[in-house]
């Protein structure tokens, strides 16, 4: 008795597998879908290469002055001049640190990226002790190193600190600072005692509905005012001092979810086992809520990152202050372009790495947790 | 026989203990320092004015000014008082947050929806631009726009010329501007019977469809309507509308509408800033719609458009809102960094010139706060109502 055997399934139609049917079921699916994929093609390839003619090709990479970027006859040049970047570089990135002491802007940046490599890590040993360290003893180290005036190094005014160092360092401040504050007032928010719920409500909804530029206005025109006479504030402190207060606000709001997203039955466990409100909170809820918080964490200090050019405003000189000053200046005409766009790479950079960062941190928690 | 047990008095608790009693000593505690802090800071800010010798008190107000504000929308000049440079700053805020709201939905919910898009080149696209502006600081967009694209356009002699009406220099954008005659009243008014009558059709559309189930098209007669009517009365009534076209006199243009490049590069920036911002929004909004909602409607019958209207957009909307109103939140307080390149707005004008002319800092900066932030409660409060009158119904 013949034994039977299937035909051999027949291939797939060509047109909707491999590249060919790719390109049918996502680009030319129906005869507007073409259209509009030849258009964008055509808008996306011209953008492309107007792009790379003019930062590639006829840019301009070595050199040390302006001249370096030849005009033709009209004044125009014929592609970016990158020279201006490359020979401000150390500028844009250290301010106006005494060139002899930069080592020391270096450690600091060796230390943090560090620190920062090992917390996103997933299998770092002594994650714990080391997030600790990174907010704990860091600072002090980073302050002592930066302001010197301790331990034999010299003193640095903090008006020259500038560029992208002091970009970081208003950035990791005001989250660093902003941390603790925030937590006591998401617990205010949360207490049972009216006063004290009243009071953290006011200030978290007062800092959130005012801009931080008219806060950063007020911490450099009202602050003096507010000191008692004879007290003089650096002009740094008064514009962290303003970054911390608007940004524990945010911060708060943030915990506040973190704390609402932990069940009931925690709190009422807590307190069957007898803990006290303090110590429910430290060894219960916020180890718990502090793992969900932190891409809320990692977000919001994404938007205090953008937000520290702001202190441009009130005259301090960070990576885009330092970068639009050079602009301005006249032995380097027309490169305001090129300038903006490696202020505009920085950020961009840091930014989407840490939203990715934050984004990935979300889908781990999200099936983690329940 | 059961032993009798006594009542046990109750534990008398520890008055530190006492949760009652500890909770009224923090607060007042609380209280005690909230106070001495303003005290404190009211108290060294009183001395310290003394001391400058700045008068404290909103009596500056009424003085003369005494210096020009570009762009103003209520009449002005530098013999106007301070108190009116509050207002004309305050109305450029208010344009700039409404013409930014209005481009930034607009442009947000065509790129949130394209990112949706099955067209793998549009989603990209959409998603690239998302990516870009957002992470791109705010103030270095308004600075590109401003000092890199508007700063390095031709001079007034070679402006770029769009058909002889509008034209672009480094001066601003200048535009014709509509002059209404005797007449037009007759025009609005069309335009008013037009809408009551789309608004009653809509009426007897609901209802016909609630009683019978039948249904008749109502977009495409509604758009004609809104459109033909008015221009069938204008027509009639012998065009009564001219357009003032800005012409070339000497070194500069006159006549039309100009746009100030400060406000053109604000209003750039806010707009594709927030747009990508709306953009996420948009696209968490409809991805949150469970696809059942739609195989659901298509198990019913229903058409595109009336899968759309009826089921996902009104499901969609609920889950935008709330998070849109709060990027247009952000839209307003942003438009504040326009002291940055001098569009004269409500920080500019009045917490930057007024401030350094008379040094009332505390006043000054207290009423510009006071604005934003009746705006801002003013509208979670709205929010909150919203919330609570769509919230999901769970039965």
């Amino acid at each position: 008795m013949p034994k039977f055997t299937p035909l051999p399934d027949l291939p797939a139609p060509p047109n909707t597998v491999g590249i060919r049917g790719w390109l049918r079921s996502n680009l030319f699916n129906s005869p507007l879908n073409s259209i509009v994929t030849i258009v964008a093609a055509y808008i996306v390839v011209q953008g492309l290469w107007w792009f790379i003619d003019w930062g590639v090709i006829n840019a301009n990479l070595i050199g040390e002055t302006r001249a370096d970027c030849p005009v033709d006859a009209n004044g125009e040049k014929s592609g970016a001049c990158w020279v201006f970047v490359y020979t401000r570089l150390e500028q844009f990135i250290y301010g106006f640190y005494p060139p002899d002491q930069i080592w020391r802007i270096n450690i600091v940046f060796i230390i943090f990226a560090l620190c920062i490599g090992a917390l996103v890590f997933e299998k770092t040993p002594w994650k714990n002790w080391i997030a600790g360290f990174t907010l704990l003893v860091f600072p002090f180290i980073a302050f002592y190193l930066l302001n010197g005036d301790a331990f034999g190094l010299t003193k640095v005014d903090t008006h020259k600190w500038g560029g992208f160092t002091l970009t970081l360092v208003l950035a990791v401040t005001g989250i660093v600072a902003s941390l603790p504050i925030g937590i006591l007032l998401a617990l205010g928010r949360r207490s049972e005692m009216p006063i004290i719920r009243s009071i953290c409500i006011v200030y978290i909804e007062f800092w959130r509905g005012v801009p931080l530029i008219t806060v950063l206005f007020m911490a450099s025109v009202m602050l003096p005012l507010f000191m008692s006479a004879g007290v003089e504030t650096d002009k740094l402190v008064r514009a962290l001092i303003g970054i911390i207060m608007f940004q524990s606000a945010y911060m708060a709001e943030v915990v506040r979810g973190g704390l609402q997203a932990i069940p009931k039955g925690q709190y009422e466990a807590a307190q069957a086992l007898g803990l006290s409100y303090w110590k429910t909170m430290t060894f219960i809820i916020l180890p718990q809520a502090l793992k969900l918080m932190i891409p809320g964490i990692v977000n919001t200090f994404i938007s205090l990152f953008k937000d520290t050019s702001l202190v441009l405003i009130i005259g301090l000189f960070d990576l885009l202050a330092i970068v639009q000053s050079a602009i301005v200046d006249p032995e380097w005409p027309q490169v305001s372009v090129e300038g903006y766009l490696f202020v505009a790479l920085m950020f961009w950079v840091f930014c989407f790495g840490m939203s990715r960062y934050s984004q990935s941190l979300e889908r781990k928690l999200s099936t983690g947790h329940h | 026989m059961p032993q009798q047990t006594t009542p046990q008095s109750p534990v008398k608790t520890k008055i530190w203990n006492d949760p009652k009693a500890r909770s009224i000593f923090f607060q007042g505690v609380a209280i005690a320092a909230v106070f001495a802090f303003f005290y404190f800071i009211l108290n060294n800010a009183l001395t310290n004015m003394e001391n400058r010798g700045i008068t404290t008190g909103f009596a500056f107000l009424n003085n003369q000014a005494g210096f020009g504000i570009i762009q103003s929308l209520i009449e002005y000049d530098e013999t106007y008082t301070y108190g009116r440079t509050f207002f004309v700053g305050l109305f450029n805020t208010v344009l700039v947050a409404v013409l930014g709201i209005f481009l930034a939905t607009l442009l947000g919910f065509i790129v949130g929806i394209a990112r949706l898009s099955k067209n793998w080149l549009v989603a990209r696209l959409a998603s690239a631009f998302v990516e870009l502006f957002r992470n791109i600081p705010l103030l270095l967009q308004i600075f590109f726009w401003y000092f890199a694209v508007l700063r390095a356009l031709p001079g007034p002699r070679d402006s770029l010329n769009f058909a002889d009406a509008f034209f672009l220099n480094v001066r601003g954008l200048y535009l014709p501007s509509p002059q209404i005659e005797a007449g037009f009243g007759a025009v609005w008014l069309a335009l008013l019977v037009a809408v009551g009558i789309i608004l009653a059709l809509s009426i007897y559309q609901r209802r016909l469809q609630r009683d019978t189930g039948k249904t008749f098209p109502l977009l495409l007669p509604s758009i004609a309507l809104l459109l033909l009517l008015p221009l069938l009365v204008f027509v009639l009534a012998g065009s009564p509308l001219n357009w003032d076209l800005p012409e070339l006199r000497g070194f500069n243009f006159q006549g039309g509408l100009t746009v100030i490049p400060e406000l053109m590069a604000l209003l750039v920036a806010l707009t594709f800033y927030t747009a990508s911002f709306i953009a996420e929004v948009v696209r968490s909004g409809i991805e949150a719609i469970p696809k059942g909602q739609t195989e659901a409607a298509n198990a019913l019958g229903l058409s595109n458009g009336q899968r759309l209207r009826l089921i996902i957009v009104p499901q969609a909307m609920r889950v935008i809102i709330p998070p849109l109103t709060n990027q247009y939140l952000n839209l307003t307080k942003n438009s504040s960094l326009a002291t940055a390149i001098g569009y004269p707005d409500l920080v500019s004008v009045f917490a930057g010139t007024t401030l350094n002319q008379t040094g009332q800092a505390v006043e000054i900066i207290f009423m510009t706060m006071a604005v934003y932030l009746t705006l801002s409660i003013a509208t979670s409060a709205v929010m909150n109502w919203f919330n609570k009158r769509y919230a999901l119904v769970e039965r």
